[in-house]
């Protein structure tokens, strides 16, 4: 019970745009259509199929610290988003916008990343759209 | 004086004769290692060459996520497919991560989170990207999702008979396969047909990623158009009359040629990273 209502204390604080930022039609009872967007430092980032993983701690308004794991598709398909394996190294700054699950927990499908240098990372369903190159192509 | 007209004339026709987009790039470069080239402007197109399908292609229609490119799993009336009954049944037992009807992914049964190879013809709906080789007597096709390839006879072999349990080829009986028998035939220089049976039964193989179904009783059709140097448009039909009362056209896709230098990302189905990720993410995601 204490852990719901510490993530709804964190989605609440964190919250920036609730309505759909993208019509995402999963057809699934895994994950919410509504969006929420949540600032958070990088833990791990796991590029690996079937699906890349980004882990992140969460700090909600009331300072109670929820890890979240967020998922993208495989690296082939979220590559032409931008996406890369050192998209993300532990302790970044980032603002992800995500699908949450819609069992309270805290995970859910990134739609957008966006880094502290303002790179954005597009849709992390392999829809692409956003910039190419990223971190990685930078580091190229 | 002749060295001189002979090296004057290689020249030449070295301006003349189209470049090879590709050539451009330098030899010691990689390129991207994810197959993205778009499709040409109409006035940048060249004539297609003969007989020959060789090369890499791609498509962003080939992702089909939501199942097959022409009748994705939508819930719209217009993609319903003709089910028989035992079709309609069938489809019902099966649980997949995608389409209209998905589950999350502790529930699923699909065979392919057990890495099982996908069979044909679903590896031509699942991110499809390809490798097309040839020769005089065949035609190869890797398949970049799971490094997977097929070979299509080209060199006038007879078409095999369908029979209970596999195919019979010149009064032999053999096996069923999860890439089935393929037998194609060039109907004009610009067009490859290309029939299929003996592929596996509806309780090993799926026909796309959310739970459609196909049976070992399909006989499967896919045309191969050139339509220039650059367009390669893949069509198939299904027909399979166990699953579906008649035969519809699965996809028509507009694949555009690409690098060939490309060394593109791996994508294996490897049961290691897939029970990483369920641990990681697909149980607790899942609620389990």
């Amino acid at each position: 019970m204490r852990n719901r209502l510490v993530i709804g204390f964190t989605l609440a604080a964190a919250i920036l745009a609730s309505a759909p930022l993208v019509a995402h039609h999963t057809g699934s009872t895994l994950l919410s259509e509504t969006t929420v967007t949540l600032k958070g430092v990088v833990k791990t980032w796991l590029w690996s199929n079937p699906h890349c993983l980004l882990t992140m701690e969460v700090t909600g308004a009331d300072g109670q610290v929820v890890q979240w794991v967020v998922e993208a598709q495989a690296p082939n398909s979220i590559y032409p988003a931008g996406y890369r394996n050192n998209s993300f190294k532990p302790g970044d700054q980032v603002t992800v916008t995500l699908n949450p699950v819609t069992n309270g927990r805290p995970y859910g499908r990134i739609s957008r990343v966006v880094l502290a240098d303002g790179t954005t990372l597009g849709n992390g369903d392999g829809a692409g759209g956003g910039a190419r190159g990223g971190r990685g192509a930078a580091a190229q | 004086m002749v060295r001189v007209l002979v090296l004057m004339a290689g020249l030449s026709s070295a301006l003349v004769f189209p470049i090879d987009a590709f050539a451009q790039n330098s030899s010691t470069t990689w390129p991207d290692p994810v197959p993205d080239r778009r499709p040409v402007a109409e006035k940048d197109k060249k004539p297609a060459p003969r007989r020959t399908i060789a090369g890499m292609w791609g498509s962003r229609l080939g992702y089909q996520a939501k199942g097959v490119q022409l009748r994705p799993n939508d819930g719209r009336p217009e993609n319903e497919l003709p089910y028989t009954p035992y079709g309609l049944e069938l489809y019902k037992s099966h649980k997949a991560l995608e389409g209209a009807h998905a589950v999350p992914p502790a529930q699923t049964n699909d065979p392919r989170v057990a890495c099982e190879p996908l069979g044909f013809p679903r590896y031509n709906h699942y991110d499809l990207g390809v490798q097309i080789f040839q020769d005089e007597h065949k035609v190869a096709i890797l398949y970049h999702y799971d490094y997977r390839w097929r070979v299509i006879w080209t060199d006038g072999r007879s078409f095999p008979k369908l029979v209970d349990g596999g195919v019979e080829i010149d009064g032999q009986y053999r096996e069923q396969r999860y890439f089935g028998y393929s037998v194609g035939r060039w109907l004009d220089d610009y067009t490859l047909e290309v029939q299929t049976v003996g592929t596996l039964p509806e309780d090993r193989v799926w026909l796309d990623n959310t739970g459609r179904p196909i049976s070992d009783k399909a006989r499967i059709t896919e045309t191969f158009k050139r339509l220039d140097n650059d367009t390669l448009e893949w069509s198939e039909t299904i027909d399979d009359p166990k699953i579906y009362t008649r035969p519809w056209e699965a996809m028509k896709i507009p694949m555009t040629l690409q690098d060939p230098r490309t060394d593109v990302l791996t994508r294996y189905c490897s049961p290691y990273e897939t029970d990483a990720y369920n641990k990681a993410y697909g149980d607790s995601a899942s609620g389990k």
